[in-house]
């Protein structure tokens, strides 16, 4: 689908639904939630976002976290059922410019609606030994924290450990979730989103699986 | 009218600066560093740091990262060498007041978002604070290697050799390592870094700390960070000890044991005290009723004043 079928699509229907109401506190205070989820992973940080009605699949959270962290300096990436609608393709690109772009190693952030199909994390940037912050954030969307499946995470913000658990997942998630935070201080970094909160997982979390 | 004066009159007729001085895309760069930095314990973030209404030296990394991160419900603590009311300190908690309207407080425990060039506060910091650090030179091992590209090669294959040289020859020429501020650390058992140029009897707290720790050093363009309850060891030697400094007095003037001491000259024929370099916790001290041996000196009462000749 083009740029011009996009708007066309959007047409006379729906018109572009409005970013933040305070564009500089509100994604400041956005920004301290997720500062605060990446300094405590697991932990969970409520993020208010009242005023954003985006477009489906995009949800109100994660809307809020694309408007504070994306602009025109980073590549944004997709998952099917967000690059399938047009709609959120120019939300975002109106109110974040982030260019958009079709392969996940490229991209600087990516956005999962459907978490339950998502790409392997091995499928991101993972960034290089020399400059490990070039890897790729992911954000995951429509997470529920209450989920069944939970592992247990220990290191760097975390004071011994701590219990988490968050889905829909794909059954291999923490498997490469665990490979993922091996070969630290590469690896990509994830944030869930879930309907009022989010939580983080940064790389240099150790991840132990809880039998269940 | 000139144009020119007309807009330069429009300008100033707003009479605001963004929230915070810092336009809201420099903010989002300066963000994005610091969750990658917080992601990469002691790892150092290239970050594009941008000039600043005042001179390198002054701060201007920790500035932009406390900008980056301050919100109008912050409160928020300046700190030069453990004190609020020397220049460095006064002038950037001025400089919050004016571009972003925030709370600002000498009390350390009434704070949100304490900056500060080259101490840590004295009392324990809870989980609820930010601790932002203006640094010099972030890189632990330009002073023993300047290519950057070598650094950084150094850096991704954890080659910290060069670094245990160092401290060995600190030994081999002084019998002791003989390295009293920036003293190296290692954090999460992966990436030396350099704690800012605090004195070493600071380094302990940096351990699992229960704030979170920026770091910003705004001519180097780095950020880096310390997430909460992290480990974070001092370099050593099984047969040489990491060891902080020991004050044999105690404060001149609240009494305190176990806290950085600054000297004070007191007049031109060798007189002098040590007192807290952290400011607010010797006057809480004072206010609780604590009294140092020097608080009641003639010579400590005539500070500030002139003595007739």
């Amino acid at each position: 689908m083009t740029a011009k079928q996009d708007t066309q699509s959007l047409g006379a229907k729906a018109p572009l639904a409005a970013g933040f109401r305070d564009p500089v506190h509100d994604a400041q205070a956005c920004f301290r939630a997720v500062m605060n989820a990446m300094a405590r992973p697991g932990s969970r940080q409520p993020v208010g976002a009242p005023d954003l009605t985006p477009p489906a699949p995009l949800t109100p959270v994660a809307a809020a976290l694309a408007l504070t962290l994306l602009d025109y300096d980073t590549p944004l990436w997709l998952d099917k059922p967000l690059m399938a609608s047009g709609a959120v393709k120019a939300f975002l690109r109106f109110h974040t410019g982030a260019p958009i772009v079709s392969e996940p190693v490229e991209a600087a952030f990516a956005l999962v609606s459907s978490p339950g199909q998502m790409v392997p994390l091995a499928g991101f940037n993972q960034g290089s030994a020399e400059y490990p912050d070039s890897s790729a954030t992911v954000i995951l969307l429509g997470q529920d924290f209450q989920a069944a499946q939970t592992v247990t995470l220990s290191g760097p913000g975390i004071e011994n450990s701590t219990v988490f658990s968050t889905g829909p997942l794909p059954p291999v998630f923490w498997e490469q979730a665990v490979a993922n935070s091996r070969q630290f201080p590469r690896g990509i970094d994830l944030i869930f989103a879930g309907s009022s909160d989010i939580a983080a997982l940064p790389r240099s979390t150790r991840i132990l699986p809880t039998e269940a | 009218m000139t144009d020119t004066a007309r807009i330069q009159d429009s300008i100033h007729e707003q009479d605001e600066y963004n929230f915070a001085y810092l336009d809201e895309q420099t903010k989002r760069m300066i963000r994005r560093a610091i969750l990658k930095g917080i992601a990469i314990p002691g790892y150092q973030v290239p970050f594009a740091s941008r000039e600043m209404p005042m001179p390198y030296g002054w701060g201007t990394g920790g500035v932009q990262v406390t900008a980056a991160i301050l919100g109008r419900n912050d409160c928020l603590k300046m700190i030069d060498q453990g004190s609020d009311d020397t220049t460095n300190a006064v002038s950037l908690r001025g400089f919050f007041e004016k571009t972003a309207g925030v709370r600002t407080t000498c009390e350390t425990a009434e704070a949100t978002i304490i900056q500060t060039r080259h101490r840590i506060p004295e009392k324990p910091l809870t989980g609820e604070q930010i601790l932002v650090f203006q640094v010099p030179i972030p890189e632990p091992l330009r002073f023993l290697e300047p290519r950057e590209t070598e650094t950084r090669k150094m850096h991704a294959l954890e080659d910290y050799g060069l670094m245990h040289v160092k401290l060995y020859e600190d030994i081999a020429r002084n019998g002791h390592i003989a390295t009293t501020y920036a003293y190296p650390v290692k954090v999460n058992d992966r990436y030396v870094m350099d704690p800012s140029p605090t004195p070493k009897f600071d380094n302990p707290k940096i351990d699992r700390m229960a704030a979170l720790q920026l770091y910003g050093a705004g001519r180097e363009k780095r950020i880096y960070a310390i997430p909460p309850h992290t480990k974070v060891r001092s370099l050593d030697f099984e047969d040489y000890p990491f060891e902080i400094q020991q004050f044999d007095k105690p404060c001149g003037l609240c009494g305190a044991d176990n806290v950085y001491l600054d000297e004070v000259i007191l007049d031109d024929e060798g007189g002098r005290m040590f007192v807290c370099s952290d400011s607010d916790y010797c006057e809480e001290r004072r206010a609780q009723g604590h009294l140092g041996p020097m608080a009641a000196d003639p010579a400590a009462a005539r500070i500030g004043t002139k003595e007739p000749a």
